[in-house]
């Protein structure tokens, strides 16, 4: 487990922020711009001087009261929204930095693993860091922070800085470490999408607090959070390549719930994906639709329903088991339908993106 | 013409490099702790301490020079320090003027340092950290290398402002063949005794040597130089 209690004023921000999380995968700090996710996070990392509070890290202590541990004594690695290399150092020497720091019997991590996990051959050579891009310059930070074999991995809205293309580059190397180390990443965001894609937990922030934190999928179909309010809300849905339609380039979707079809990803029959479905792409139906140019309906059941404005409501649908679906439509169309609570209904799915 | 340079001449300036290196060996070693301190303070104390550091810089050098004969002399504090050590007094020694110049060039030497060193972004320094750095490990593998164009103008003009100096070493260190007589008091005696060639040529010198550091200062520090 990770355990935080964590109390700081600044004039104008305060931060009393407490939470509780498994110290596994990846932790998702989610909130909107200035709630203190940034802030928590230099404090779990022993970077802000004047917090009071705990922290403790599995079965390591690393802050109790005024009693801190000072930064460089914690076994964590902090990649910051700007890469932050050493002007100074080559490109190499920047990723020996942390690892020359590091007895050789606690690495874990080695230097030709880094080299390969975030695909740096090309840049290893460099003898500064000055003409990289900026993804590159982050894909450098990422490995040089894996190379200090961190017990716990801080990124502070790692791809905020780049560019849309930048961070298609860097996504994929995120997701590749997140299956292939076993260290706990607090992942600082304000994009759902990006939390959605990497993260199995939730902390939710707002103004200097947490609200809720939990495990993604069931802080995603909660309705009593912000999270379910956004436009871009929706739900993840871990699921099993089942089949491809070479004909019609699509790949079927196996979960609990049933199938969903997709634009087809190269991926082999069996592999594990995430899959996400955003509410307003989820239309209600009370009969099985049979002429529909969606094909993608799943059984469901209403477990909740909050009224969204005016015009509109969100609903929580429990599809197989424990998976949950965000829909939103119209409030028309729930009287119309006399849509309530407990009622089994047909969840039409118009789209779902696959985060490969 | 004879040779240029007299005996006594080239004694003087062998002297004068002599303590310019010395003095700025040790200003490098003192002033980097100040201006550490100086560029990294949020204590009340920078405003003061940066303000004493500064004081050469306003003060006639005779004054500086006056308060330290005082205080280096047989009734004066660094007097019964230096007497009790067994060294005896300073005023009139090689040593005396060394301290003397340390005083005198200090800020020539902290300033530069403590902009260079406010000039290395937060960022980096807390990047150290997280990459298991200690304070000290980081000033040395992140603080200094960055600092480094820094430390080449504060050597420069340390070095530079110790072998200009002149009513300091007058007032301190008087005017002793071989061990205080500095170029520039070499200058002085050559035109009260009326002997203008002499004063030319060491003149002249000074100001080729004055020119061709700044030159090579210029030239060699990118700070500041936009591409």
């Amino acid at each position: 487990m990770i355990q935080a209690r964590f109390d700081l004023s600044y004039p104008g921000f305060e931060l009393h922020a407490e939470f509780q999380v498994f110290a596994h995968g990846v932790i998702g700090l989610f909130g909107p711009s200035g709630s203190g996710k940034t802030t928590l996070l230099r404090c779990i990392a022993g970077l802000e001087r004047r917090v009071d509070g705990m922290l403790q890290v599995k079965d390591e202590v690393w802050q109790d009261g005024a009693n801190r541990l000072p930064v460089h004594r914690r076994p964590l690695s902090y990649v910051f929204q700007e890469a932050s290399l050493f002007p100074h150092l080559s490109v190499r020497q920047n990723l020996e930095y942390g690892l020359k720091r590091i007895p050789p019997e606690q690495r874990r991590v080695q230097l030709e693993q880094a080299i390969e996990w975030l695909g740096l051959n090309k840049l290893i050579g460099r003898a500064s860091p000055a003409g990289l891009s900026g993804g590159e310059r982050q894909r450098v930070a990422i490995a040089r922070a894996l190379l200090t074999s961190p017990r716990l991995l801080l990124m502070d809205e790692p791809l905020s800085a780049l560019d849309a293309a930048s961070k298609r580059e860097i996504l994929p190397y995120l997701e590749r470490l997140h299956g292939e180390l076993d260290i706990p990443v607090i992942y600082v965001s304000h994009a759902l999408d990006e939390v959605a894609r990497l993260a199995d937990q939730l902390v939710l922030m707002e103004q200097g607090r947490v609200i809720a934190s939990g495990a993604l999928n069931e802080m995603l179909g909660r309705l009593d959070l912000p999270t379910a309010h956004l436009d871009e809300a929706g739900s993840v849905i871990e699921a099993r390549v089942g089949a491809h339609d070479e004909e019609y380039h699509l790949t079927r979707l196996d979960f609990s719930g049933g199938s969903l079809w997709a634009s087809k990803v190269e991926r082999a029959i069996g592999s594990v994906v995430r899959a996400r479905v955003l509410a307003r792409d989820v239309s209600i139906a009370t009969a099985m639709p049979h002429c529909s140019s969606i094909s993608n309906i799943l059984e469901a059941r209403i477990d909740g329903i909050q009224d969204e404005g005016p015009d509109r409501v969100s609903l929580r649908l429990a599809v197989g088991v424990r998976q949950m679906l965000l829909a939103r439509i119209t409030r028309r169309s729930r009287d119309q339908l006399g849509l309530a609570p407990g009622m089994a209904v047909f969840a039409q799915v118009k789209s779902v993106a696959l985060m490969v | 013409m004879e040779s240029a340079f007299s005996t006594a001449d080239l004694s003087a300036i062998w002297l004068t490099f002599k303590l310019a290196a010395v003095v700025t060996a040790i200003l490098l070693l003192v002033g980097t702790p100040i201006a550490w301190w100086l560029a990294r303070t949020r204590s009340w104390w920078k405003g003061p301490v940066g303000a004493v550091v500064a004081l050469p810089i306003v003060l006639p050098p005779t004054v500086i020079g006056f308060y330290l004969l005082v205080a280096m002399g047989p009734s004066g504090s660094i007097g019964h320090f230096t007497q009790a050590l067994g060294i005896g007094l300073l005023p009139f020694t090689f040593a005396g003027l060394v301290i003397a110049s340390v005083l005198y060039s200090l800020p020539f030497v902290v300033q530069p340092l403590q902009n260079a060193f406010e000039a290395i972004p937060e960022r980096a320094l807390e990047t150290a950290a997280t990459l298991r750095a200690s304070a000290l490990d980081t000033f040395f593998s992140v603080a200094l290398p960055l600092a480094k164009p820094g430390f080449l103008t504060a050597s420069v003009l340390g070095f530079a402002h110790t072998v200009g100096e002149f009513g300091v070493v007058l007032m301190i260190g008087g005017n002793i063949p071989d061990k205080t007589r500095v170029v520039s008091v070499q200058i002085y005696d050559h035109v009260e005794a009326m002997e203008y060639a002499s004063a030319h040529w060491l003149s002249a010198g000074m100001v080729v040597f004055a020119f061709v550091v700044l030159l090579a200062l210029y030239t060699l520090n990118p700070t500041g130089k936009r591409k």
